[in-house]
């Protein structure tokens, strides 16, 4: 599913944090944002997910049907990882899957996305910090939406997990999804285009 | 329906769950009702006239105490982005999380009652009026605490601001509860018992729809 931004705006706390964005994002593409802190990464995905107010400008989704809105189809993975610590880790994704209407089958693949399928007995609140990104990340695979909206996917990651995220991200694309990513890793992804929200601040000023 | 259920199932599962925070309310109502009787003294026609009031006023405030959590919980570790995005109408969820608030904190409460009703030297025929008033009534608590604690998802120690915008409410609740639980003790004319659990029961259904409905927009606008 594609994604049309036209000249998209963001205030926060009285801060123009960026103005006048446009971009596009075609099925299959995917687009990562860099730019340093504060430049507005994380608020562009929340906004684009329906998060945060819009001030100014418009988001429109390609080739969607009448009655789809933006919350039909994206999945959103912030930078914190929704997970519940006096949950077990296979409690935790099984409620999402319940949640957001998948079959509890996909629940066992999902944690094997990520290597987690040894620890699904364990409390959540036990496991450490990039194990519970991996879980958190295990519902990409879990969830099947065509618009994925991630938010530094790779903090806290090892190397062989963020290989892992690697994989899942290129069989999303190879599937006709599109992803946008703000992340300053490289996960070795071809065909990816880049958007640099502070050029865009800069050639402003 | 199952997204709902799943909500429910799960949010009961986290309160029942060590730190999860369950048992807070029941004995927050345990504590405040065996202090009454010391702070009242051994007059007991004096604590069976106002028992009925004391567990009400009592059931109101473990109500409260609990509530700043409701929304808080979820969004502090990203939860509630997640169950806006999802596929259930925001409005079935704020009603889930209510219905779980009721399970975890109103439902104990009225199945306490009866036994810190025998603190209070409550008769034992005023006990079924006073749990019929109390399950008729909480939902209603519960209901209307969403709206309050939806408001005030995105504000730090909330506790206090939900209880100044959701108190008022309130109110109804507590007066029509107290005269349905007292009816069976005071002598009054004519059927105010009756009226009394009617209009406790308009006020809960009243809160059916004005809490999912209320809460669902609150939060849409408390997250942007």
């Amino acid at each position: 599913m594609g994604l049309t931004v036209t000249k998209l705006s963001c205030v926060r706390g009285e801060r123009q944090v960026f103005r006048d964005l446009s971009f596009r994002v075609v099925p299959g593409e995917m687009l990562t944002l860099v730019g340093p802190n504060g430049s507005g990464k994380s608020s562009l995905l929340r906004q684009l997910a329906g998060l945060l107010e819009v001030t100014d400008g418009e988001i429109n989704l390609d080739g969607a049907s009448e009655d789809q809105t933006i919350a039909d189809v994206v999945l959103y993975a912030g930078h914190l990882d929704a997970i519940k610590a006096p949950l077990s880790v296979s409690e935790n994704l099984s409620f999402w899957a319940e949640f957001y209407g998948v079959s509890g089958i996909q629940v066992a693949n999902a944690l094997e996305a990520f290597s987690l399928g040894h620890l699904g007995h364990l409390p959540a609140g036990v496991l450490s910090a990039g194990q519970k990104r991996r879980l958190g990340l295990s519902r990409l695979a879990l969830i099947d939406r065509p618009l994925w909206l991630l938010d530094e996917p790779t903090v806290s990651l090892d190397t062989a997990s963020i290989a892992a995220l690697g994989d899942l991200m290129r069989a999303h694309l190879n599937t006709g999804g599109s992803i946008i990513a703000a992340t300053h890793v490289d996960l070795g992804l071809e065909g990816t285009r880049t958007l640099d929200l502070n050029s865009i601040r800069g050639a402003q000023a | 329906m199952n997204a709902f259920l799943s909500l429910v199932r799960r949010d009961v599962r986290l309160a029942t769950r060590v730190g999860g925070g369950g048992g807070m309310a029941v004995f927050f109502f345990l504590i405040v009702l065996s202090i009454v009787p010391f702070g009242i003294g051994p007059d007991l026609n004096l604590l069976t006239r106002i028992a009925p009031g004391m567990l009400w006023v009592a059931l109101l405030l473990s109500a409260l105490l609990t509530l700043d959590r409701l929304f808080q919980a979820d969004q502090e570790d990203g939860t509630l982005d997640l169950l806006i995005l999802a596929p259930q109408p925001l409005e079935l969820t704020v009603l889930a999380k209510a219905v779980s608030h009721w399970l975890t904190t109103g439902l104990p409460l009225v199945i306490a009652a009866p036994a810190l009703g025998l603190m209070l030297n409550l008769p034992l025929e005023g006990m079924l009026p006073l749990m019929g008033a109390m399950l008729v009534g909480s939902p209603a608590l519960s209901l209307l605490g969403a709206v309050g604690a939806a408001l005030s998802v995105g504000v730090r120690r909330g506790g206090l601001l939900i209880s100044l915008l959701v108190l008022p409410f309130y109110v109804p609740v507590l007066i029509f509860g107290v005269s349905a639980s007292r009816a069976a003790l005071v002598a009054v004319p004519g059927d105010l018992g009756g009226q009394s659990l009617l209009l406790l029961g308009a006020v809960s259904l009243a809160s059916l729809v004005v809490g999912p409905v209320g809460g669902a927009a609150a939060l849409r606008v408390a997250i942007k």
